[in-house]
């Protein structure tokens, strides 16, 4: 077991608009060790994005974490004051965003960004920063770094853009990489060189990364663990295999089913029926059920347990508890009191 | 990687569950769970939205009733514009300047011999003119001119930069060039111009139509608003036209074989309509503003029609001794334009698409 | 970048030949030809006229010599006085210019500074005391504005003395100038702050670590400049009409005053000179406004 850098314990995260609380991230827990990725799927409004910005908080406006805590190497960030957590950010946790384009200042020169990350936090002279700045660009892969330190994000491409993004982003050597969707706004074919790149820079550097995405392609290659999220709690955790291979939660089973096969059989597309939950009126029950097939009368009433299915494999539903039932049933004996 | 001490999985055949529960849920029980907010069209949910704004609305109450006055005050007021107060048919030479709610005193005598003499709410002026009906009358003159200039502004701007905007290509490159031309020109510097020239040119030609009473003066004004002032309404439509007109659902009408300006009409009028109302809404106090400054420097409505520009402009003189000529007229400019800058925020908050949070 | 100065340059001065034009021949449209105003010159000042203008020549040459003349600096005699009008100008136009320049400082600063007040403490009691002054500013006609200024601060009260040539008191004239500006940029200052403070570059400089004061100061502040110097060209004009209001009201003896008189004199020929005087300001100052912008967001430097 490596060192054990994060440990998100219950976290809940609101946003209070006018319409009211739209609660986001309800009671979700999760562990990462040093050197380990660790992947978050599921879609748009589960969640998995504000997980991201309340580890490092950096919400904005209405959104505040209501409940749960942050463990960084053992202390609370929830309760850092904002000196301190400007160190963490940028510094020892870092995160690179979705759209390369929009998330670098249009009005600095490439080089002005990259040096105000290095000379933040650490403590380089004007000149050692650029230097550091050129190093950084060599590794992330931009050609001619000594021309693009003083260009403007516009001049690049947007594959480029994400190569920068993620040079800021490990230039002070962060301890945990977050990246929230680092490919959805990229091409396919480069899509494949930035997570290469990655993995790459992982093994060179060791930092932990936490991979945000709703692609279930791009995650299956890269992590040690998977987290499925749906309105804002886990569904189920575990290996990439395990996920992939023996899903348990019914959400996690549409998921898959609905990823279009290349190869075998064309069987028609099997999407998950009805429309995401809406945040501002959660059901008690599982989040779920109500697009849910296999839906039972306790999924509606009451919020299904963590249960323990393997030592590589966590579930979140009603369904694993019944069959654990029917097999205590079939083998005859009645439940323990 | 998971410790099964840590999940509670061994309690599970523990607990107290009812075994019915596990049976299949209904459609009927699903779809209570769900509750869906009701959809709502982009309309109704702006009007909903504006509707909450009680700046917004308290400026339309004032508006209407503003219009209302300024309609019904001229069948009660029994005075004229310009109808210099009489007593008995003769003209009355004391009854200039009179402060709110006085009478001159030969008013006043015949009032003691039992006739009965409106009231005299804003007082008269300096040449014994009833002050309010005269206010009344500068209202309907200034919000008459704000509308019509904002109208011409409209369907000019409109109907450029949707042609523009819509047939593209070299004509809207020629079309926009010319739109950064005329920009580039100082309006208010070209009003002025025009109005000295017109005035001269046109004073005699004038008399005894109907456009003689307004003046050559504010012929200028809408002549120079039609000439420059539509070019930011067409470069908005343009705008909005060129976001439109890439729209799926505009390749799809086109696909069907529905004409340009059926599609214009039907499909992209309707997504502007909300940036050219609010635009509308603040073009009437700036035609407005632009209306009392040339009356301010002799350019404004012929006398003797009142404008509240012009009113408030006479009234500089004897401020001091009189300042409720100024104040009337004033406030009754600042009320209107507040209202109307105001509902146009509202606007812009209610149905601005970019605004959206 | 240098093509897009160049054609910046070109329309400016393609811009000023328009207006130079529609007012020669809009003066020389008046039956009688500006000349013929109602009191007939005297004898002496209309001997100047017909030397000056060159009356007798057919109007095409008329127009390409006052063209000519205007190039050299003429700008011809004034209808009611014979003086030189480019005398007048340069006499009167330094008072304008510094009510102007100051107007136009006041309104930028605090036009700025309340903008971001506004946006930073958004719905908070700086902020709804902002919008409430703002738009109360902004519906006032600027005469009224002046006039009232005038009247409680300076004659009333007695703060501030009437203007005189020795006693030139700049800060009622500045302010009734600057306010309307002011709560403009204001405004503009205000949503152009909260869009930007919405854009994922401003979450980026967050996540960097960067103190709260400089996401705002320098990540958010440079992008949040750049609608509000399109502004200036549009200020420019409205300081440029308004000063003729406020030194008309303060009786100030500037540029904007003997514009003011030319105009119920109907002096054409001043008229005329002046219009094309403050239009070239205009255009010039639209060149710098969009020259500025080209500067600042480098996104458009290579057109």
């Amino acid at each position: 077991m490596g060192e054990l850098l994060l440990q998100v314990k219950n976290l809940h995260t609101s946003f209070f608009t006018d319409a009211g609380e739209v609660r986001a991230v309800n009671g979700i827990s999760f562990n990462l060790e040093r050197g380990k990725v660790l992947g978050i799927v599921g879609e748009s409004g589960s969640g998995k994005s504000v997980t991201a910005y309340s580890v490092l908080r950096i919400l904005s406006e209405p959104g505040e974490i209501t409940d749960g805590q942050i463990l960084f190497k053992g202390e609370d960030i929830v309760k850092l004051g904002s000196k301190q957590m400007r160190t963490v950010r940028g510094g020892k946790i870092s995160i690179i965003f979705q759209d390369p384009m929009t998330s670098l200042n249009p009005t600095f020169t490439i080089g002005n960004q990259l040096e105000e990350a290095i000379r933040l936090h650490t403590n380089r002279t004007k000149k050692e920063a650029r230097d550091r700045a050129v190093e950084m660009l060599t590794l992330v892969g931009v050609n001619e770094p000594e021309k693009r330190i003083a260009q403007y994000p516009h001049e690049l491409s947007g594959g480029m853009r994400q190569r920068v993004m993620i040079a800021m982003a490990l230039a002070c050597e962060p301890d945990i990489l977050i990246a929230d969707e680092p490919t959805t706004a990229l091409d396919v074919t480069i899509q494949a060189q930035i997570l290469e790149l990655m993995q790459d820079l992982q093994k060179k550097l060791g930092m932990a990364i936490i991979l945000i995405t709703h692609d279930l392609g791009v995650i299956a290659g890269m992590c040690d663990e998977i987290i499925v999220m749906y309105a804002g709690s886990v569904c189920e955790r575990g290996t990439a295999d395990e996920i992939f291979y023996n899903p348990c939660h019914e959400y996690t089973k549409g998921l898959i089913r609905s990823i279009p096969s290349v190869v075998g059989k064309k069987d028609r597309l099997v999407p998950i029926a009805g429309s995401p939950i809406d945040l501002l009126n959660l059901p008690k029950g599982c989040a779920f059920a109500s697009r849910c097939d296999k839906a039972m009368k306790i999924c509606l009433d009451e919020k299904p347990e963590e249960i323990w299915i393997n030592s590589l494999h966590i579930a979140s539903c009603w369904m694993n508890v019944k069959e654990v039932y029917d097999e205590a049933a079939k083998e005859g004996g009645p439940k323990d009191e | 990687m998971y410790d099964p001490n840590t999940i509670p999985k061994k309690h599970l055949l523990s607990l107290q569950l009812d075994l019915k529960k596990f049976e299949p849920a209904t459609e009927e029980e699903k779809r209570q769970t769900d509750q869906m907010r009701e959809s709502t069209t982009f309309f109704r949910d702006g009007m909903r939205k504006l509707v909450k704004n009680p700046l917004a609305m308290a400026s339309i109450v004032v508006l209407v009733l503003i219009i209302v006055t300024i309609f019904v005050a001229p069948l009660i007021v029994p005075y004229g514009y310009q109808d210099m107060i009489t007593v008995d048919g003769k003209r009355d030479k004391t009854a200039t300047n009179l402060a709110p709610f006085t009478y001159s005193e030969l008013e006043q005598k015949a009032i003691e011999s039992g006739e009965s003499i409106f009231p005299h709410i804003f007082g008269t002026d300096e040449l014994g003119r009833d002050y309010f009906i005269r206010t009344i009358y500068g209202t309907r003159v200034s919000l008459a001119v704000g509308l019509f200039a904002s109208i011409i502004v409209l369907i000019i701007g409109l109907l450029y930069g949707s042609i523009s905007g819509y047939t593209g290509g070299k004509t809207d490159i020629i079309m926009m060039r010319i739109v950064d031309i005329i920009y580039s020109l100082p309006d208010m510097l070209m009003v002025i111009l025009l109005s000295v020239v017109l005035d001269a040119v046109l004073k005699n030609a004038l008399t005894g139509t109907a456009l003689a009473k307004i003046g050559t003066n504010m012929i200028s004004l809408f002549i120079v608003f039609g000439l420059l002032y539509w070019v930011g309404m067409a470069r908005l439509v343009r705008g909005q036209i060129l976001t439109i007109k890439n729209n799926e659902y505009i390749l799809a009408a086109k696909a069907i074989g529905a004409k340009p300006g059926r599609i214009i009409r039907k499909h992209v009028l309707p997504n502007c309509m909300s940036v050219i109302i609010i635009s509308t809404a603040l073009q009437i106090p700036s035609a407005i503003f632009t209306e009392s400054f040339l009356s301010f420097v002799g350019l404004g409505v012929q006398a003797p029609m009142p404008s509240l520009g012009s009113l408030a402009n006479a009234a500089r003189g004897g401020l001091g001794s009189y300042p409720y000529k100024m104040i009337f007229p004033a406030l009754m400019i600042c009320l209107i334009v507040l209202a109307f800058n105001l509902l146009g925020d509202g606007l812009r908050d209610a149905f601005d698409p970019r605004l959206r949070r | 970048m240098w093509k897009y100065v160049l054609k910046r340059l070109l329309l400016a001065a393609l811009t000023v030949f328009i207006i130079i034009t529609i007012t020669f021949f809009a003066m020389n449209a008046i039956p009688g030809g500006p000349f013929a105003s109602e009191k007939a010159p005297s004898p002496d000042v209309k001997a100047v006229l017909e030397e000056r203008y060159n009356l007798n020549k057919p109007l095409g040459e008329q127009y390409l010599l006052y063209l000519n003349d205007l190039l050299h600096g003429d700008f011809g005699v004034s209808l009611k006085t014979g003086r030189d009008i480019s005398t007048t100008i340069s006499d009167s136009f330094g008072i304008s210019a510094k009510l102007g320049l100051m107007a136009v400082g006041v309104a930028l600063v605090f036009g700025l500074i309340f903008g971001c007040i506004a946006a930073l403490t958004r719905n908070k009691w700086p902020d709804r005391a902002i919008i409430f002054f703002t738009t109360l500013f902004v519906s006032v006609p600027s005469f009224v504005l002046a006039t009232l200024l005038l009247l409680i601060f300076c004659l009333q009260l007695k703060w501030f003395s009437v203007w005189s040539t020795t006693s030139q008191n700049y800060f009622l004239p500045v302010l009734s100038l600057a306010l309307y500006p002011m709560s403009y940029i204001t405004r503009l200052t205000k949503t152009s702050m909260l869009d930007v403070m919405g854009q994922d570059y401003i979450r980026t400089a967050q996540a960097k670590g960067v103190s709260h004061f400089l996401v705002i100061a320098k990540h958010a502040l440079r992008n949040a400049l750049i609608p509000v110097i399109t502004y200036v060209g549009p200020m420019t004009a409205y300081i440029l009409t308004g000063s003729m209001v406020v030194e008309t009201v303060f009786t100030i003896g500037g540029l904007g005053t003997k514009f003011v008189s030319s105009i119920a004199n109907r002096d054409y020929t001043m008229i005329m000179a002046t219009t094309i005087f403050l239009a070239v300001l205009m255009v010039l100052a639209t060149l710098i406004s969009d020259l500025l912008y080209k500067a600042v967001d480098p996104r458009i430097k290579f057109e």
